[in-house]
């Protein structure tokens, strides 16, 4: 199988191009990620520790939101940031920046709903021995995050594999230029259709492995985790 | 010099609690002053933690008061050890660290000492056995210097030498001028601990009178089955 030799060769060669096409879909993704994170977090924990009129009609919509589909989320963020958009100033459309921002907006929901669940279960346990303790509100929130911090670790990590496992955003809103916008799995995509198959292979293999990385890392946290803290 | 604030006495005034149509705490008229430990004695969902609850101000009543030194709303100088104490995801020395307004370590180690538990303060505290994570509760709880210190059978699952080392910091608490309540249903610990007993069944309270009169002559045919170990409903 010359295809798989030559794919092999990429990856272990050091081929610059497909160093630079792996490394733009970290970048893209951990920074989506930690923008995601920036905004689900605390609002996962506010929505865990408060109630109020609508609020089991937002967890719901949070919780459906975990399944939306890329394309049509890379199709809002196209709308939003192209020429006659409302944020078409910005002149991010077909940026990395753009990506960015379509991968944050996709896997803010997993974040906050995850967080919401872990919170509010974690709450329940506390709630009485931190009242008794005349916490303060704020103290109260960072109490919870900070001895929900394993769980919370496999929460990003599971908004990491989404976001660097998806296509639709990403292709829609950076256009997948060559050198500039392209990703491992817009590349893939790309490769496949042209027949370039062991560049298509190559990154594949790179992106399975980072998802399984991943994974074992967010298995990792969790045991240890559970053998530190309990 | 302005007078300190004293959540003492503590006071329920025909306060009743019900939860999903069932009364747990009927009618309750009871005054806790300084003084010795008052014991709260009574079979297994006699109320004895709901009554702590109520006095914690973790729940209100769904009718009549609880006021403390005559206010609605509680100081913060109350502490409580739960029936089931909660352990934060740290180690035992941050849980007690946790209940301090200042970082002050030498205090935490002291308190660990205290409860016997300085040989694990670095342990995971949810690591620790039931009977250490009540201790460790002890020390947390000490650690917020109470005026009114609430204690839910807090030797229950204790072995007979951490029971004595807890009663014996009980008594010295108690001795320091910090109020204790505490629920059992251990009539020998009751004996020699309480000043005065408050005597529950049912969510009502049965009997109050001071430890000398209580356990020798009970006023009522409830609490005298009680010390003699029959069973009450
Ligand atoms: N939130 C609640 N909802 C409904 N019933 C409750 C609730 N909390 C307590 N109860 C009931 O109220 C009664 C008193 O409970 P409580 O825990 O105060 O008893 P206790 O005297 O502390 O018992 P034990 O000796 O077993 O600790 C029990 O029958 C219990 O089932
Ligand atoms: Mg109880």
């Amino acid at each position: 199988m010359p295809d798989g030799a030559s794919a092999l060769q990429l990856v272990f060669g050091g081929d610059p191009a497909l160093y630079a096409i792996v490394g733009l879909s970290l970048y893209v993704s951990v920074s989506a990620v930690a923008l995601a994170a920036l905004v689900a977090l605390p609002w996962g924990a506010f929505l865990a520790l408060t109630h109020f009129p609508g609020r089991t009609f937002i967890v719901v919509l949070i919780n459906a939101f975990m399944g939306l589909p890329p394309v049509v989320v890379g199709l809002a963020v196209y709308l939003l940031l192209s020429r006659s958009g409302p944020l078409g100033s910005l002149g991010i459309l077909f940026t990395p920046k753009a990506m960015i921002l379509a991968q944050a907006l996709l896997v803010m929901p997993i974040i906050a709903a995850l967080t919401r669940q872990t919170i509010e279960d974690l709450w329940a346990e506390y709630r009485e021995e931190l009242t008794a303790l005349r916490v303060t509100p704020a103290r109260r929130v960072a109490t919870l995050l900070w001895d929900a911090r394993f769980s919370l670790t496999t929460t990003l990590l599971a908004g990491f594999g989404r976001a660097a496992a998806e296509v639709g955003t990403v292709m829609i809103v950076g256009g997948n230029i060559d050198g500039f916008t392209r990703t491992m799995t817009t590349a893939i995509a790309l490769e496949t259709s042209k027949g370039d198959l062991p560049l298509a292979m190559g990154l594949g293999l790179v992106l399975i492995v980072l998802i399984v990385g991943v994974n074992a890392l967010a298995w990792g946290a969790r045991r240890i985790g559970e053998v530190r803290a309990g | 010099m302005r007078a300190p604030i004293t959540d003492l006495p503590l006071a329920f005034e025909d306060a009743s609690l019900r939860a999903r149509g069932v009364e747990i705490v009927s009618n309750l008229d009871l005054k806790i002053v300084s003084g010795a430990p008052t014991v709260l004695l009574g079979p297994n969902g006699s109320g004895k933690s709901t009554l702590l609850r109520l006095a914690m101000g973790l729940i209100r009543p769904t009718s009549g008061r609880v006021t403390w030194g005559g206010r609605a709303i509680p100081d913060e100088r109350l502490a409580m050890v739960f029936q089931r104490p909660v352990m934060l995801r740290r180690s035992a020395a941050a849980n007690v660290a946790y209940a301090l307004e200042r970082r002050d370590e030498q205090r935490v180690r002291a308190l660990l000492d205290r409860v016997g538990l300085a040989a694990l303060a670095q342990r995971p505290a949810r690591r620790l056995s039931g009977g250490e994570q009540q201790r460790l509760a002890l020390a947390r709880a000490l650690a917020r210097d109470p005026e009114i210190l609430f204690l839910d059978e807090p030797t229950a699952s204790l072995d007979p030498a951490a029971t004595k080392a807890v009663e014996d910091i009980v008594q010295a608490v108690a001795a320091s001028g910090v109020k204790i309540v505490m629920a059992t249903h251990d009539i020998g610990q009751a004996r020699r601990l309480a000043g005065d007993v408050v005597f529950l069944a049912r969510g009502r309270l049965i009997e109050r009178a001071g430890a000398a009169q209580f356990f020798p002559s009970p006023a009522t045919s409830e609490a005298a089955a009680f010390l003699r170990g029959d069973l009450v409903i």
